[in-house]
């Protein structure tokens, strides 16, 4: 089981838009470099991607969740 | 003598001390958020204090360097690694031709500064090396550093050592944070409910606080004094007739969010100011992160000025230990 972690402190949004489905849904595969949500900070949008392969095992935090840096966002199984 | 970007991070730029002199013109004085951290930075490697670093938020740059150097970080705590090793903060180090300079995930603060001995050599613009992004101004081609950048780096002085800052010299990070206020010129626009509330509510740094403003939320809206609106002010009681904007100052635009002016701000324009984060704590707004819960304090000139003395006494010491 791998984390996915934030790189930066801010708002962290599971959509690609709001009326989007969120980027991923346990269960689905997911492959090195996927993104799998975004984080707001500084008027812009950094998409977080999952650094290694995997199963994906649900988000960690709320959408629209205020996130620190290093803070875990979801799991890989 | 250069160093090459690998990895940029979020928003890294070469920053000095800025180029004060030319607000009136529009062009801010930009410079290091944490001019502190930046200052101490290039002590650690015997630089001059105005030396150019770099400025990183967020998330740290990775680097290859070029030739053997001797490289500090201050500022925000974020793990620094040399070729995977780890390397003290607040402290100079070593670092070979061929190796990598890398960081791990910010802990505290918002922004680290990295100095190099001998300092960063790009052409100075207006008296500085200061990257101000917006006007294309300064820095390295006037923009944030990208992968594959090559840097020129100066030479390292004569007074280039290994040195380590004893944290205990650091001021401590208030908590909850403080920021100090002294009300100002539209003050008496906000009724006196609203001037209480001011100080009373918790606001958050919000997600989009950069280096031209940082903007706070969460706690209620302000009201105005009634009045007709002045000719040329737009209808919005917190609009005026366009005005100068100072280093520092409030603007609560309609009344909701307010926004501080920092190091790459607009110099005028047509939002009312309540008054200014008064310089002391300045450099503490550069290292908050967003949806940092913060309290606004009232005080009066005297504590303002005595509270600056402080901090100039607390640097003084610093200065004596390091150089």
């Amino acid at each position: 089981m791998a984390d996915i972690q934030s790189p930066v402190p801010g708002t962290f949004y599971h959509r690609p838009s709001p009326e989007d489905a969120p980027f991923k849904a346990e269960g689905d595969a997911v492959a090195a470099g996927d993104t799998i949500g975004l984080v707001e900070v500084m008027k812009s949008f950094i998409e977080v991607e999952a650094e290694e392969a995997g199963t994906f095992g649900g988000y960690s935090v709320e959408n629209e969740a205020a996130v620190s840096a290093g803070d875990v966002l979801a799991t890989l199984k | 003598m250069t160093f090459e970007v690998v990895k940029p991070g979020l928003l890294t730029t070469i920053q000095d001390l800025g180029r004060p002199g030319y607000f009136h013109l529009g062009i801010p004085e930009g410079g290091a958020m944490d001019r502190a951290a930046m200052r101490i930075a290039n002590m650690l490697v015997g630089n001059p204090e105005d030396a150019a670093g770099l400025e990183a938020v967020f998330i740290g740059p990775e680097l290859t360097f070029q030739h053997d150097t001797l490289v500090a970080v201050a500022g925000a705590e974020m793990p620094v690694f040399v070729d995977g090793e780890e390397r003290a903060c607040w402290s100079s180090f070593p670092v070979k031709a061929g190796q990598t300079l890398k960081f791990g995930y910010l802990k505290t603060g918002a922004r680290i500064y990295i100095a190099f001995a001998g300092g960063i050599d790009t052409p100075p613009a207006l008296g500085s090396r200061a990257t101000y992004p917006i006007g294309a101004l300064g820095g390295f081609e006037g923009r944030a550093l990208a992968a594959g950048d090559v840097v020129p780096v100066g030479k390292p002085g004569a007074k280039a050592r290994e040195r380590t800052l004893d944290r205990a010299m650091l001021a401590e990070l208030p908590k909850p944070v403080e920021l100090r206020v002294l009300p100002g010129l539209y003050w008496h626009r906000l009724t006196e409910k609203s001037q209480e509330q001011f100080f009373d509510d918790e606001w958050k740094v919000a997600p989009e606080a950069d280096r031209m403003g940082y903007r706070f939320r969460g706690g209620r809206p302000m009201e105005f004094v009634e009045r007709d609106q002045p000719f040329g002010a737009g209808s919005d009681p917190s609009n005026i007739v366009d005005g100068c904007y100072s280093y520092g100052s409030i603007q609560i635009p309609g009344g909701t969010e307010p926004i501080v002016l920092h190091r790459d701000a607009v110099s005028g324009g047509g939002y009312f100011t309540v008054g200014a984060i008064i310089s002391a704590d300045m450099d503490l707004i550069g290292q908050l992160q967003p949806n940092t819960a913060v309290h606004f304090r009232r005080v009066d000139m005297d504590t303002a000025l005595s509270a600056r003395a402080e901090r100039r006494d607390r640097l003084e010491k610093i200065r004596s230990a390091l150089t």
